[in-house]
């Protein structure tokens, strides 16, 4: 019993001594930017908040669902941070149905967001008819990136689709180079995948994929032929994939070891490391058959509630501060993404992003990235069927179909 | 009356002094460890939540093909990584015990492996293993065109890649407590069977080796507990890939606990790892205390 006092006592202590220090506009922020270009762009928000009268407090945690982890962890144990990073999607759909986050509607109604930010990745963001999140950029996960002088040496053109990029594998691997340079990962190996069903598939197979969850889509002959259409990707892999990181696979490319890689737009951050630029040394563009679409992910930051006036205060600033035209391109510029909203001016961005920009503005091309249509168990689920098909050369395709279908039904 | 007034203070004491250690182990280990069960039989996801769905997460843990990969993988690792380490560890240790000159500087060269850490250990395996710039690039270099190592790219072979790694690490570790075992064994024991003109192998496996059951007991519980807790290695060197073929059950709870936010199914997946352990210690340690009632 006095055990409990004195740890009553404290924790009163602790609260005194928060709502001492919170007067001055605090905000801690737990997110998972870590690397270079990621923590040069976090600042991008830093700076803006600290001109707006806060005071940034940066909690940078190594790792996405470490980084998501810790935040929950602490919003649950009722010291949430005043605001806290997500993927665009159904990460934080409990949190939301156990009424632990503030919605975002004042500002966003204030601000007009509706209008301006992707019907998709506002939907990503409503729960029960409330903005429950800032959606804060656009990653495109299906790139496909080569090395203009690769494609030179063997005489080809940009490919457009899946059909146009084979012959042109071919030629790279009589070559003697690596065609498709490919990090073997799991996550990878999804990706890779999601990058087949949308370019072969298009928008409508996608969406009753993993929208609908459908098994009849999964059994189709359209499905058949994007299972068919990436095993047979699998010639155009070297000996090393299995377990390569997909940064070490885009070192291929940017060498001129490898042709090609298909990976989300993040990639760019190695050739601007590596000193190359977009439409010069390396070439970007998303295949597609039947109006294909452009998978569009991203990042979110979410509001945990509170009932501190200074802490509420400090977070419709911050909601503010994310969206702002300016520092939406000055933000998206260092993390290799695209701006959120659709009227920003994208002019100062380089070729791909542009190329996104025209495409994300295009209803036809949205296509909501994986993460914003399945529940992470039921993605990972799908991931391990996906990366057994891969590695097992031997797998029928009808298998591969039956095993994805009951991945999508897991839970 | 006398007497046992003092007994029964230095017994209230020994509790008090046990007191924290016992409530640690009562709340941390005991309480955390019924509440997994507890959540195991819950249709928990992201967050605990006290909706009771039976063994239903059970039913999908065990028709789930990456659970039944890492549970073979487990067998699998654990019998080859066991023996494999027991006979090597026992065979530097008579190496070594053969006075060999800088034996000081051998026996730190064996024993060096096992101060790095698994994820360390598997990086350096990863690298040597990868047939693009490791052991089979060397071996072509060479002018062996034809020599191929892919084990770790192969689903077939790449838990064998585990086990080379394990081995490694741990084979050290073997070797000194089997050394300690041999400097244990009486000289006189090796100038009778000199007299006798017994062969030293002979020696070693009819006398020797039986005489040394606590080194061998001890090895072997040590390298059991690292293979139950089998995780980073599996992490560092393929992260269970190719595909799904090195995975392991400690990998699959971690995996669906966090990036995956399945907790039900991830504590039924601890659950049953926690079963199957007390299924094999359980016997064992009732062995134990009636031989020890017995003596």
């Amino acid at each position: 019993m006095k055990h409990s006092a004195s740890v009553l006592a404290l924790a009163m202590g602790l609260g005194w001594s928060g709502m001492a220090v919170a007067q001055e506009m605090k905000a801690e922020v737990i997110h998972w930017w870590t690397s270079g270009g990621e923590s040069a762009a976090v600042k991008v928000f830093a700076d803006q908040f600290q001109k707006a009268g806060g005071t940034w407090v940066d909690t940078a945690i190594a790792g996405g669902a470490n980084a998501r982890t810790a935040a929950i962890n602490r919003t649950v144990g009722g010291t949430p941070p005043a605001m806290m990073q997500f993927n665009t999607g159904k990460q934080f759909d409990e949190l939301v149905e156990n009424g632990l986050l503030n919605d975002v509607e004042a500002v966003a109604a204030e601000q007009k967001w509706k209008d301006k930010i992707p019907p998709a990745i506002l939907a990503a963001t409503v729960r029960n008819g409330k903005m429950y999140a800032v959606p804060v950029n656009i990653h495109g996960q299906n790139w496909l990136f080569y090395n203009t002088d690769v494609l030179a040496k063997v005489g080809a053109q940009e490919p457009k689709s899946f059909d146009d990029l084979f012959p042109i594998l071919d030629k790279v691997k009589a070559a003697g180079l690596i065609p498709l340079a490919f990090s073997g990962q799991k996550t990878w190996e999804r990706n890779l995948f999601n990058a087949v069903m949308l370019g072969q598939g298009g928008a409508k197979l996608w969406l009753s994929v993993y929208g609908d969850k459908d098994p009849a889509a999964v059994k189709s002959a359209e499905f058949k032929n994007v299972a068919e259409t990436y095993a047979k990707l699998r010639n155009y892999v070297d000996a090393g994939a299995p377990g390569r990181n997909w940064n070490d696979a885009t070192a291929l490319v940017i060498q001129g070891k490898a042709g090609f890689q298909i990976m989300g737009d993040w990639a760019k951050g190695e050739f601007i490391a590596a000193g190359k630029t977009a439409g010069k040394e390396y070439g970007c563009v998303v295949l597609s058959k039947a109006g294909g679409g452009y998978a569009m992910g991203g990042d979110v930051f979410a509001f945990p509630k509170t009932k501190d006036a200074n802490t509420l205060k400090a977070q419709a600033v911050l909601e503010k501060v994310l969206l702002d035209p300016t520092t939406q391109i000055e933000f998206n510029n260092k993390k290799g993404s695209i701006p959120v909203r659709l009227d920003v001016d994208t002019s100062s961005m380089d070729v791909c992003a542009q190329k996104g920009a025209k495409m994300v503005a295009d209803k036809n091309q949205q296509a909501p990235a994986q993460e914003l249509l399945t529940p992470p168990a039921v993605t990972g689920a799908v991931e391990d069927v996906i990366s057994s098909f891969w590695n097992t050369p031997g797998q029928s395709v009808e298998t591969f179909q039956d095993k994805f279908a009951a991945a999508l039904k897991s839970i | 009356m006398l007497a046992l007034r003092p007994r029964l203070a230095s017994k209230l004491s020994a509790w008090l002094a046990l007191s924290p250690a016992t409530t640690i182990l009562v709340v941390v280990y005991v309480g955390c460890t019924a509440w997994t069960v507890w959540i195991s039989m819950t249709a928990s996801r992201m967050l605990p939540s006290s909706t009771f769905v039976g063994l239903r997460q059970y039913d999908a843990l065990f028709a789930n093909e990456r659970w039944q990969i890492s549970v073979s993988n487990l067998v699998v690792f654990g019998v080859l990584f066991m023996i494999a380490s027991l006979v090597l560890g026992f065979l530097l240790a008579v190496a070594i015990d053969q006075r060999v000159r800088a034996e000081n500087v051998l026996r730190s060269v064996f024993l060096y492996p096992f101060s790095m850490s698994f994820i360390v250990t598997g990086l350096v395996w990863q690298w040597l293993l990868n047939p693009t710039y490791g052991i089979q690039a060397v071996g072509r270099g060479f002018g062996f065109e034809t020599f191929r190592f892919d084990w770790i790219v192969r689903q077939e072979t790449v838990i064998y890649c585990l086990v080379i790694a394990g081995v490694w690490h741990a084979a050290g570790l073997v070797m000194a407590i089997m050394l300690a075992g041999l400097r244990g064994i009486d000289e006189d024991i090796w100038k009778a069977a000199r007299v006798d003109g017994l062969p030293p192998w002979r020696v070693y496996v009819s006398i020797v080796i039986p005489m040394m059951g606590a080194s061998f007991a001890t090895a072997a519980v040590l390298l059991a507990t690292s293979v139950v807790r089998l995780y980073d290695l599996s992490v560092a060197m393929t992260n269970g890939g190719p595909g799904i073929a090195s995975e392991v059950p400690a990998k699959f709870v971690m995996d669906h606990l966090f990036e995956r936010q399945n907790i039900g199914l991830a504590t039924a997946a601890a659950t049953s790892m926690l079963i199957t352990v007390a299924a094999v210690v359980a016997p064992w340690i009732y062995i134990q205390s009636r031989r020890r009632r017995a003596a």
